[in-house]
């Protein structure tokens, strides 16, 4: 496979209001065909950056070049980029139809193409039985159906995606991010999806940026955000992690009861300093065999079941919170446990992420 | 609650003694609108004359013209200009409070304090007064209706559908033709029956900003100098026609605003 | 947005401020203005002549007041206590006749209430025979004229906050003990204060700068300011005078607006509370 090109160029793009900097110097490059999702919790910026690229923000610094060219500047109804808007903004007065069509009359396409490109976008998303239903008589899915469609009829360069799936229930959600995925898939447009759900991220996003008072904490596919995040902020984040504070050692972490946790030591922190050693639950094995680089004692506080796996809270002495351990129904049914017992928790250093406190 | 019989009782005895209030007056005018007999309050038998009457009244028809001429000309431009200032204030969201109080002003100053304050200006400037300095005076009022009236949609209004029309490729006045204005159609529709209607109805500032002479006087002056002289039939006959049109004005607002609501 | 704000700045900023300034100038020999500073035309307006035109004129917006609030709260508790698909249509014919021509209404009191009207058509019917009562042109008739203009504002003020009311509050202080009187005085009222108020202040605002109204009914012999005002412009020519007075009226009307808006912020105070409990 060749080098992807790079479609679009953010590049050290700054933007406040006032006093309050949202954007603060945020470089980033996002790939032609790629389904890229800007992650944070509200208020990191990540809005705002995305109106910037659609054009209702103008930034205060850095430039953001789609295909080369600098956009900062062009207005959002001349550019080759389109957003899906949060709440979707569907034209009250307009049908299913009319709503879609609305993008190409702008362009001065001929009837004849227009009809065609709608009722193609039509059947793409399935809209065909309701073109000529006004929004209001529609389900919250179809109206983020026709939201996709009017947005992707124009064949955007880069398609922008505001919570796409916030407004709907959690099984439409599911559903929605699979359909989402394979949409992006068909008709190979880039799209970059605003969310503050990690999860979300985690199941469609190719790339992700994790984003926090307006900087790039981490931008990489979410294997690696996940594996390998860059600070405690993204591990916490993303997905769920025990954290055990403590001091840097020269191959782990002091925690303050005096255990040490194996694992590696980033250069940046020298020894001694305020350190926190981090494991994700699904690493942890109860009773681990003797050999294992980590292990402690604690009780088991609760259990709950989760279908495949069980979750465990456990109370050791490394740290104020309980871990939180899952394990696989299979192995719990190999030596059940149940609330109030002793258990013995390990994992290898390998799994351990140490990062500065 | 409790419904209690007593309780049902007295508010059914509430709203028929308020509706009673409330209708008797107009019912026993438009009722005596249609006496044959020349009293103006004793009841001697159905007739249509007065309304025969009303039709070769020249005095009435000219004013009835005035009104007209006053209404539509100041509810035009009242309609322009009070949608774009709804839209402006609304569109900006943070606005000063002494915005927000000139445009409340005009609502809630008294009509005789307006009057006074016009034919004032007016004189001072040594403006001929006439059916202009009417409209000038009733767009002044009426704009401000229009703007409560559009803003009061528009709080409503999702702001985002202006930026999906930006971002699909629409300039600002596309936008504007094609959706902002489609969107809160029903409501400008509104707040111009409410200003025609108030500008019919309207009085003291007319009376004020009229000048002197026949060629201004409108329909509400007429009336007015009409009751000074005493109640006739005429009358009667003049108050239902004009009853009938302003109602039938206001229910076709009020109609095109539940329809807004009913979105 | 500009040419409605410079439209209502020439025709109502300004000539308000012509308004004031004129105040402070003496009236000419010959009925003119003479363009000399002085206070004398205030002076005047707390002349008891005039002051008490003025008392005169809030005692009976006041009481005008008093009444329409105490009818349109009723009407609308019952309005709000119907069914909810009755609602609308009820409120709609509550607000209907307020369109109507505002002298036609008036006049039709009139009619109602003049020597050979209805009322003593009735008193008649019921085997009265002596002299008709005088009931136009009288103090009565002016404030039964004003309620009856203004009574449609207040039932739609105090029926917005009446609707938006849980009726679980009320069920919750019944079931906590209280009787229907004291459901209603400590929870139903106070929580449909605001609305109250605004009706409140409307027909007060309104009453007490009204002209036609004494002006048909009160037959000319209950002057009320806005009666004074059109005199001093339109008859006495005292133009400088005219203007203090139209002037003191606006005082008037921001004095009770103001008061509204400190009691509407208290108000908001104690339903904020009312909502973050329910």
């Amino acid at each position: 496979m060749s080098e992807p090109r790079t479609l679009l160029a953010i590049d050290k793009v700054s933007k406040n209001f006032g006093r309050v900097t949202a954007v603060d110097g945020i470089s980033l490059d996002i790939r032609e065909n790629e389904f890229f999702a800007l992650l944070g919790p509200s208020g990191c910026g990540k809005t705002t950056l995305l109106r910037m690229l659609a054009g209702f923000e103008t930034p205060n610094g850095g430039r953001i070049l789609l295909d080369g060219r600098d956009i900062a500047k062009i207005p959002p109804n001349k550019r080759p980029v389109n957003l899906m808007f949060q709440s979707y903004a569907l034209f009250p007065h307009m049908s299913v139809r009319a709503n879609v069509s609305y993008g190409l009359e702008m362009e001065r396409l001929p009837a004849n193409e227009i009809r065609s490109r709608v009722d193609a976008i039509l059947a793409t998303t399935e809209l065909v039985a309701f073109a000529d239903r006004k929004p209001e008589q529609l389900s919250g899915g179809q109206k983020q159906r026709v939201a996709l469609a009017r947005a992707l009829v124009k064949r955007p360069r880069l398609l922008l995606l505001d919570e796409p799936l916030g407004a709907l229930d959690k099984k439409l959600r599911g559903a929605m991010q699979l359909e989402l995925k394979r949409l992006q898939h068909e008709v190979g447009i880039t799209f970059v999806i605003v969310t503050h759900d990690q999860e979300e991220s985690l199941v469609m996003a190719d790339r992700m940026a994790v984003l926090r008072d307006g900087k790039l904490l981490q931008c990489d596919t979410p294997h690696a955000v996940y594996e390998r995040p860059a600070d405690r902020f993204v591990a916490d984040f993303i997905g769920v992690m025990n954290f055990v504070p403590g001091k840097a050692a020269a191959d782990g972490v002091l925690a303050a009861n005096g255990a040490r946790i194996s694992g590696t030591v980033p250069a940046i922190l020298s020894p001694g300093a305020a350190a926190v050693a981090s494991v994700r639950p699904e690493r942890i094995r109860l009773f681990p065999p003797p050999e294992t680089a980590n292990r402690v004692a604690g009780i088991v506080e609760a259990l709950a079941y989760h279908g495949l796996d069980l979750q465990l809270h456990v109370r050791t002495a490394l740290s104020q919170k309980p871990f939180l351990v899952r394990v696989t129904a299979d192995a719990a049914d190999r030596r059940p446990v149940t609330s109030g017992d002793a258990v013995e928790l390990g994992w290898d250093a390998a799994d351990v992420r140490i990062f500065a406190d | 609650m409790t419904s209690s019989p007593a309780r049902i009782f007295g508010l059914r005895t509430t709203l028929v003694l308020v509706f009673a209030f409330l209708y008797i007056p107009i019912a026993v005018l438009v009722a005596l609108s249609f006496n044959q007999g020349g009293l103006p309050t004793v009841w001697s038998g159905f007739s249509l004359k007065w309304y025969a009457s009303l039709a070769g009244n020249a005095a009435i028809l000219s004013a009835a013209l005035n009104t007209l001429i006053v209404a539509l000309v100041s509810t035009a431009i009242a309609t322009l200009l009070g949608t774009l200032l709804a839209i402006g204030v609304e569109m900006r969201r943070q606005y000063g409070s002494g915005l927000e109080a000139l445009i409340f002003a005009p609502m809630i100053i008294p009509d005789i304090v307006l009057a006074v304050a016009l034919l004032s200006f007016f004189s001072m400037l040594d403006f001929t007064l006439g059916l202009h300095t009417i409209i000038l005076a009733h767009v002044v009022f009426n704009l401000a209706f229009v703007c409560s009236v559009v803003r009061a949609r528009l709080k409503s209004f999702d702001w985002s559908i202006v930026e999906a029309s930006a971002d699909l490729g629409a300039s600002a006045v596309t936008t504007f033709r094609r959706v902002t204005l489609p969107v809160i159609l029903p409501a400008v529709v509104a707040g111009a029956l409410l200003a025609f209607t108030l500008s019919v109805d309207e009085f003291i500032i007319a009376f004020f900003t009229a000048g002197a002479g026949r060629a201004s006087t409108t329909l509400p002056m007429q009336i007015y100098s009409m009751i000074r002289f005493g109640i006739t039939p005429e009358i009667n006959a003049l108050a239902t026609i004009v009853m009938a049109v302003s109602i039938t004005a206001l229910t076709l607002s009020q109609r095109l605003n539940r329809g807004v609501i009913g979105q | 947005m500009a040419p409605a704000l410079a439209w209502l700045t020439a025709l109502m900023m300004v000539p308000c401020a012509l308004v004031l300034a004129l105040a402070f100038f003496r009236r000419g020999i010959y009925g003119g203005i003479e363009y000399t500073f002085t206070l004398e035309n205030f002076g005047l307006v707390l002349d008891p002549l005039y002051a008490g035109i003025f008392l005169n004129s809030a005692r009976i917006a006041g009481t005008a007041t008093l009444i329409a609030v105490v009818i349109g709260y009723a009407a609308a508790y019952a309005i709000a206590a119907a069914p909810r698909r009755w609602q609308p249509v009820f409120l709609f014919f509550a607000v209907l006749p307020f369109w109507s021509n505002y002298l036609i209404r008036t006049y039709a009191w009139i009619v109602l209430l003049n020597r050979e009207g209805l009322i003593t058509q009735l008193l008649r019917w019921f085997g009265y025979t002596g002299e008709p009562p005088s009931m136009l042109y009288t103090e009565g008739a002016v404030i039964a004229g004003l309620v009856y203009n203004y009574l449609p504002f207040v039932i739609l003020a105090c029926y917005a906050p009446l609707s938006r009311l849980n009726p679980e509050l009320a069920e919750a202080s019944r079931d906590l003990g209280a009787s229907a009187m004291t459901t209603f005085r400590r929870v139903i009222l106070p929580l449909t204060v605001p609305g109250i108020a605004a009706g409140a202040v409307f027909v007060f605002v309104l009453s007490i700068g009204n002209f036609v109204t004494p002006a048909l009914l009160g037959g000319g012999r209950f002057q009320m300011i806005g009666n004074l005002v059109y005199d001093q412009f339109l008859t006495a020519n005292d133009w400088p005078f005219g203007a203090a007075l139209a002037m003191a009226l606006i005082a008037i009307m921001l004095l009770v607006l103001m008061a509204q808006a400190l009691a509407a912020d208290r108000a908001a105070g104690r339903i904020a509370e009312a909502k973050a409990d329910g």
